[in-house]
């Protein structure tokens, strides 16, 4: 069977070193092999389909067979690596601004480095590393982030004078750069190779491959792949892995239910060259120039080089299943402004002579980051697609990850940041990705200075309070598609000023939510904070309570009334999520999760509680309207609303109760306000919302209310050590180790998920530990601000990163959260952390290569609660993420 | 002293303005991609006036321009009230009731029109009441009316542009007790304009003219050449039917005095207007209604002035003349423009500068480097020419620009001079309108793909 594949791929330009294979050139493409018919039939069954023969499709396939999965079936459409793959233009690089990014692409470095050697297929691959310019202070900034993150990962990068670039590559002028990031281990390689490469390995595995064999829809039934319609018949399985790469979202629709993959493709051009008089050597490193938005390789003694343009064409908005994309025109006019940035930066090419200018599109994706996963609804449906145009980078290690997924039920690393369950329905309308993917390609070059928002696809979620906080300042970013306040600009300040306030120093609403934090902790402030998820969870026995003690770990068999901090835990003790249940009845639970749990909380209960007609779950998200009542008088204004007494005595803290407010009945109200602050949250039915909202404002005018946004809401919970879901704490942190033991019920007299490890843990102490840190020597007005991923040194060596910062007005300081490791200094071994580890230490964080002093502490300042109340039930938890 | 290009430009693009059809889901299923439109005045202030408007009780869009003479105030009223009562005689009966019963009731009105205004296209505030209670009569007698049958396009225009004039004319005679109000309905009356409107509605489209705008249809030939189509009629003393259907309307004696030096009675270029009271009333009512008047308008020499000759009024009339147009699929735009315009430039070149400007912005031969050997300094050369020649052509991002910039500044050949240019635009208020008049344009660009679609439906 190996044979007869690598005989269909005649057409590719590649030579196998192992001795049956003839040796084949791209002239050899043979008209009789297309009209050959199918020599080989499809198998009735296998455990896994893999549709797309791209670098993603036959990673996944290596991968799987590696892991020992043999039953395997890879689809492609046309011929393997003749999509994306094979115009790819080659460039294997580490330099990645996320750190799961980063794994990946470390790891597909080394992957593809030992590729030759393992399968005999020539890749071609060649370490040549690579330069990323700084034409401005601020891109030097940026690039020095990531060398931090890449220096404490072990790869070795280095920031180097404008001088250093030209010994690097003499060909740059540098004359407007101010300094550069070298990678000496990137590499350049063929990527329609690699993934060859990965399909012989993979066949000589075990996996069947099956060329122009076109998927026509996958079928579901009850929730669960069953197999999938070709037009060379059906194959029935257990699993379907989507890597159709631009196809994938129309792949998704074709089924009678849908799987929503938001992705968009662009049009990309890159350019070829005939060889230099004297040709370029194939060593010489990849230059990326983000601030021209070009990047420039060797290729074959001449350059390739190619770029993201300001104005991108989205392209096949209307779905047209192109299987053939080698048609795209040319559009020197539009490549225009990157080949002037690509002269500017080496003029010496003028006279190199033009080979071809390339169209290859590329699939990009809502938030830059790639797509993996399985369906929320259709379990056995995996997803691989939406590289933003890196895929050979992420190749190796996506397919690792997604493989572990499918075989283990989970990868062995946090994917969430690429999780596709991090998109629901609402990002899947073609306009929005249109638009999205349009701002999303010129990005890939822009400066991401820290809280850039997107600016195309908004408001399209709102509260039903938008126009009325827009009118009074409000400025907005958005989650999930909901756009939230992040403060409110007071009339008369210079609004143009505070738009363009993108710096990585002190920005420019410093003082505005300096004020917004003062009025919560002296007076009153109000927040929308309608954008969180809630469900609500209710059955006519006891099937609810038994169903969430044994999904939540905390214990839920509480008064009804009472409010419970919980998360929610997988098998190995990790937060899937970290909400607040209300018992509203004996029956039934009313669940507050961070605005980005919508999809995957929603899955990760449908596929945990029994299919129990008695027990229904639905998602109210949409039926309230939050708004958080923060700061001593909150108490005040809400008694006068109500005629109810609210002080403590009559409504301690973690208490829910439904009542009136203003004319408005039935309204929720909840003695939490997600920052350790005294307070309420309200949940308005939404009819509700503005005259509550308009009674709430009137009233409060005597107690100093004014309205507030996220960023006094971040700045309060940080400064209070309070973790937040998908930020701070994710599936591979558990409650143990981010000290948050007091929301575990090991007795609760019920097993419930994750139970084992945690006893574990709590007998044999903790590998990670969540920690405070307060920058000692660090000067707001002057020094690069904290963002989050810093690493954490501990007496000089690394211990960890840091996930998220905030300025602490009341501390006049910054407070850094992160986890703290114990790594053994010989080998490297993870230790048990303990709490003297971490106190006897000297900290420091570095910001873009320079170290801040820090205190660690393991519990937040007690002065800054000023009201405690019950001492165990002091309010130790906040779950939305900024 | 010269304007510089950026001084020209802002000058040119002051009062210009777009509208694109919104698509959905990322297509557009109006027969109408959008339009743009921009108004240049000689006159301080501008007489010239225009409207679009979106019917959203009926189907199909409503595009006018309206050129005032002696004074603005007929030309504003017309463009703010005229498309309501356009709208209104489209409307089915049940809607008319529904709309009734909610002005009865005090409830929320449906909305008729969506307007795509300029910012300094304004509404009178002042008068929206005395106009509502004008139109709500309208509305009233059609539903007392009731034929029962459809609404006929064509007899919806006519029957609105003569009620419109009717009302101006009552309001003028009846007052209003509020003297701003009183004058302004008697300034309204005594100043005069002309409509050109289009209304657009799949495939049918009408133009409705009283007076001499002008609309055309740009239509793009097999070859790719660019034709016009005159939609309009002039009524002027061009115009042999016009001065034939004029003398006709009047006795044989006056047929030497009815049209002297090409102006109706020796005084008025325009044939058919709004307004202009003078060439309507009989010389009783104008005498009453000005010496009842205020004093402004007793002082004014024109309005007391009347006309020689005056006989047999009313000389004057507002109906329009109506020609219905199916769109084809090679007709791809539509000028209606003030005669400020057509006095400068022929239609022929109005169609190719329009023509080419639209679809220049589509169809650049794209460079190919095929099998030519190029270097990157040769492409980069090439490509830097392309784009500063593309950019004097889309320096205008409007084509209503682009016509008055031509209109203004085409020297001998055809092409802009931007120091004749320059010259026009900085003449001094009381010279400019020596040299030009107010020029008002609309140019609507067709959607050939769905008209295409329509075509193949029937």
């Amino acid at each position: 069977a190996a044979g007869m594949f690598l005989r269909l791929l005649s057409d590719i330009q590649w030579r196998a070193a192992h001795p049956k294979w003839r040796r084949m050139t791209s002239s050899q493409r043979s008209t009789s092999t297309s009209a050959e018919p199918h020599p080989v039939s499809l198998p009735a069954q296998a455990q896994v389909v893999i549709c797309g023969g791209g670098i993603m499709g036959t990673s996944v396939a290596y991968h799987l067979s590696k892991m020992g999965w043999k039953d395997i079936v890879l689809l492609e459409q046309g011929r393997l690596a003749a999509g994306t793959t094979r115009f790819c233009a080659g460039i294997v690089s580490t330099a990645r601004p996320a750190s799961i990014e980063l794994k990946m692409a470390h790891y597909s470095n080394k992957l593809y480095q030992q590729l030759e050697q393992e399968t005999g297929v020539q890749t071609g691959y060649m370490k040549t590393g690579s330069v990323s310019l700084a034409q401005t202070q601020d891109r030097l900034i940026s690039l020095k982030r990531i060398a931090s993150s890449l220096n404490v990962m072990g790869v070795p990068c280095e920031i180097i004078s404008p001088k250093k670039v030209l010994q690097l590559h003499p060909l740059i002028n540098i004359h407007d750069l101010v300094g550069a990031m070298y990678l000496p281990e990137d590499a350049l390689v063929s990527s329609a190779n690699v993934s060859l490469a990965l399909a012989t390995a993979a066949s000589r595995n075990g996996v069947q491959i099956h060329e122009r064999t076109t998927v026509s829809h996958v079928t579901i039934q009850k929730g669960r792949v069953t197999g999938v319609e070709t037009d060379r018949g059906r194959i029935q399985c257990e699993f379907f892995v989507n890597c159709a790469g631009q196809w994938a979202y129309e792949l998704g629709h074709s089924g009678e239910e849908p799987v929503h993959i938001p992705v968009h493709a662009c049009e990309h051009f890159y350019l070829l060259t005939h060889p230099l008089p004297q040709p370029l050597s194939s060593s010489l490193p990849t230059v990326v120039d983000p601030d021209g938005r070009i990047y420039i390789r060797n290729w074959q003694g001449g350059i390739l080089s190619g770029g993201f343009e300001k104005n991108p064409k989205p392209l096949f908005t209307e779905g047209r299943n192109q299987l053939e994309i080698q048609n795209l025109q040319e559009d020197w006019d539009h490549f225009g402004p990157l080949l002037s940035a690509l002269l500017r930066r080496m003029p010496g090419l003028e006279a190199l002579q033009i080979m071809q200018l390339v169209n290859c599109p590329e699939s990009f994706t809502p938030d830059m980051r790639c797509i993996m996963g399985e369906s929320p609804t259709a379990r056995g449906y995996f997803v691989l697609t939406g590289m933003n145009s890196a895929g050979l980078s992420y190749g190796g290690g996506a397919g690792k990850y997604l493989a572990e997924w499918i075989v283990n039920g989970y990868p062995s690393e946090n994917v969430w940041p690429l999780d596709l369950k991090r998109f629901g329905t609402l990002q899947s309308s073609r306009t929005f990705l249109r638009h999205r993917v349009m701002e999303v390609m010129p990005l890939m070059c822009d400066l991401k200075v820290p809280r850039w928002d997107f600016q195309t696809g908004r408001q399209l979620r709102t509260s039903p309070l938008y126009d009325r906080l827009d009118a009074q300042g409000a400025r907005w970013m958005e989650k999930h598609g909901f756009e939230r306040v992040k403060y409110f600009v007071p009339p008369g300040s210079d609004l143009l000023d505070l738009d363009h306030s993108k710096t990585f120093y002190k920005p420019d609403w410093f003082d505005i939510v300096g004020s917004e934090v003062k009025c919560c902790k002296e007076a009153v402030c109000v927040i929308d904070m309608s954008s969180f998820t809630k469900f609500e969870i209710s059955s006519t026995g006891d099937e609810a309570l038994e169903n969430l003690q044994y999904l939540f770990s905390n214990d839920l068999d509480v008064p009804v009334g009472h409010v419970v901090h919980t998360g929610m835990l997988n098998e190995k003790g990790g937060y899937e999520n970290d909400c607040s249940i209300a018992r509203l009845s004996k029956r039934s639970f009313f669940m507050i999760s961070p605005t980005d749990q919508q999809v995957h909380c929603w899955t990760w209960l449908k596929n945990h509680l029994p299919d129990d007609s008695n027990l229904v779950l639905e998602d109210v998200t949409w039926k309230y309207t939050a708004l958080n009542l923060i700061g001593p008088r909150a108490v005040d204004v809400l008694s006068e609303l109500s005629y109810a007494p609210m002080t403590a005595e009559h409504f301690p803290s973690l208490f829910c109760k439904e009542m009136s407010v203003g004319y408005a009945n039935g309204i929720r109200v909840m003695s939490i306000t997600h920052t350790g602050e005294p307070g309420f949250v309200l949940y308005i039915p939404i009819e509700y919302a503005l005259h509550v909202y308009n009674e709430v404002m009137n009233m409060g005018q005597k107690y100093g209310i004014r309205n507030a946004g996220y960023y006094a809401l971040r700045s309060l919970r940080i400064e209070k050590f309070f973790a937040f879901w998908g930020q701070d704490l994710d599936a591979f942190t558990t409650p143990m180790e981010c000290g948050r033991e007091f929301q575990v019920k090991l007795d609760k007299g019920m097993e419930f998920l994750g139970q084992e490890v945690l006893l574990e843990q709590k007998q044999n102490g903790v590998y990670k530990r969540f920690t405070m840190f307060i920058l000692e020597d660090h000067d707001t007005d002057m020094d690069l601000w904290p963002w989050w991923g810093e690493p954490i040194f501990r007496n000089g060596r690394y211990v960890g990163k840091t996930t998220s910062s905030a300025y602490s007005y009341t501390l006049e300081r910054h407070v850094c959260l992160g986890f703290v490791h114990h790594f053994d200094e010989e080998t490297g071994e993870e230790l048990v952390v303990t709490t003297d580890f971490i106190n006897q230490g000297e900290y420091e964080i570095d910001i873009a290569g320079q170290r801040f002093q820090a205190k660690a502490k393991l519990y937040p300042f007690s002065s800054l609660f000023t009201q405690r109340r019950r001492k165990d039930e002091v309010e130790l938890s906040g779950y939305q993420r900024e | 002293f010269y304007l510089t290009p950026p001084q020209v430009n802002s000058i040119l693009k002051a009062n210009e303005y777009s509208f694109k059809v919104p698509e959905f889901d990322g297509k557009n299923v109006s027969s109408i991609l959008g339009f743009d439109s921009n108004q240049l005045p000689a006159n301080a202030p501008i007489e010239d006036r225009r409207s679009a408007a979106t019917c959203l009780q009926t189907r199909g869009m409503l595009l006018g321009v309206f050129d005032g003479h002696a004074g603005c105030a007929c030309a504003q009223a017309v463009s703010e009230r005229l498309f309501y009562y356009i709208a209104i005689s489209l409307l089915p009966h049940e809607t008319l009731l529904e709309i009734e019963n909610a002005v009865e009731n005090g409830r929320a009105l449906l909305p008729i029109l969506q307007w795509h205004k300029h910012p300094n296209d304004y509404f009178s505030k002042e008068a929206s009441k005395l106009y509502f209670n004008s139109l709500r009569t309208y509305w009233q007698e059609l539903i007392d009316l009731n034929s029962g049958e459809t609404t006929d396009v064509r007899e919806a225009l006519i029957n609105a542009f003569k009620r419109l004039d009717n009302d101006i004319s009552l309001e003028a005679q009846v007052g209003d007790p509020n003297s701003f109000l009183n004058y302004l309905v008697l300034r309204v009356a005594f100043s005069g304009s002309t409509a050109c409107v289009a209304h657009v509605d799949g495939v049918d489209l009408h133009v409705a003219n009283t007076g001499d705008s002008r609309a055309m249809l740009g239509v793009q030939e097999e070859d790719g050449s660019w034709s016009a189509v005159n939609l309009s009629y002039d009524h002027n003393a061009q115009n042999e039917h016009e001065v034939e259907r004029v003398k006709m309307e009047h006795p044989k004696s006056e047929e030497k005095s009815l049209v002297k030096q090409d102006r109706l009675l020796g005084l008025l270029m325009p044939f058919r207007a709004f307004g202009d009271v003078k060439f309507k009333w009989s010389i009783e009512l104008q005498k009453r209604v000005v010496e009842s008047g205020p004093d402004q308008l007793n002082h004014n020499e024109y309005t007391k002035f009347i006309p020689p000759n005056y006989f047999t009024p009313p000389y004057l009339t507002a109906e329009p003349e109506v020609i219905h147009h199916k769109l084809r699929p090679q007709d791809k735009f539509l000028v209606l423009a003030t005669d400020g315009l057509w006095e400068t430039m022929h239609r022929q070149d109005v169609a190719r500068i329009v023509g080419e400007y639209l679809t220049g912005v589509h169809h650049q031969q794209p460079i190919a480097v095929g099998g030519y050997k190029v270097t990157l300094g040769q492409m980069h050369g090439l490509l830097t020419e392309r784009r500063a020649r593309i950019s004097s052509v889309f320096e205008d991002q409007n084509a209503a620009t682009h016509l008055i910039r031509h209109a203004v500044g085409n020297n001998e050949f055809g092409t802009v001079d931007h120091e004749r240019l320059s010259k026009m635009l900085s003449l001094p208020e009381e010279l400019a309108r020596m040299y030009r008049d107010d020029i008002t344009i609309i140019v609507v660009q067709f959607n050939s793909h769905v008209i295409g679609a329509y075509q193949n439906e029937e």
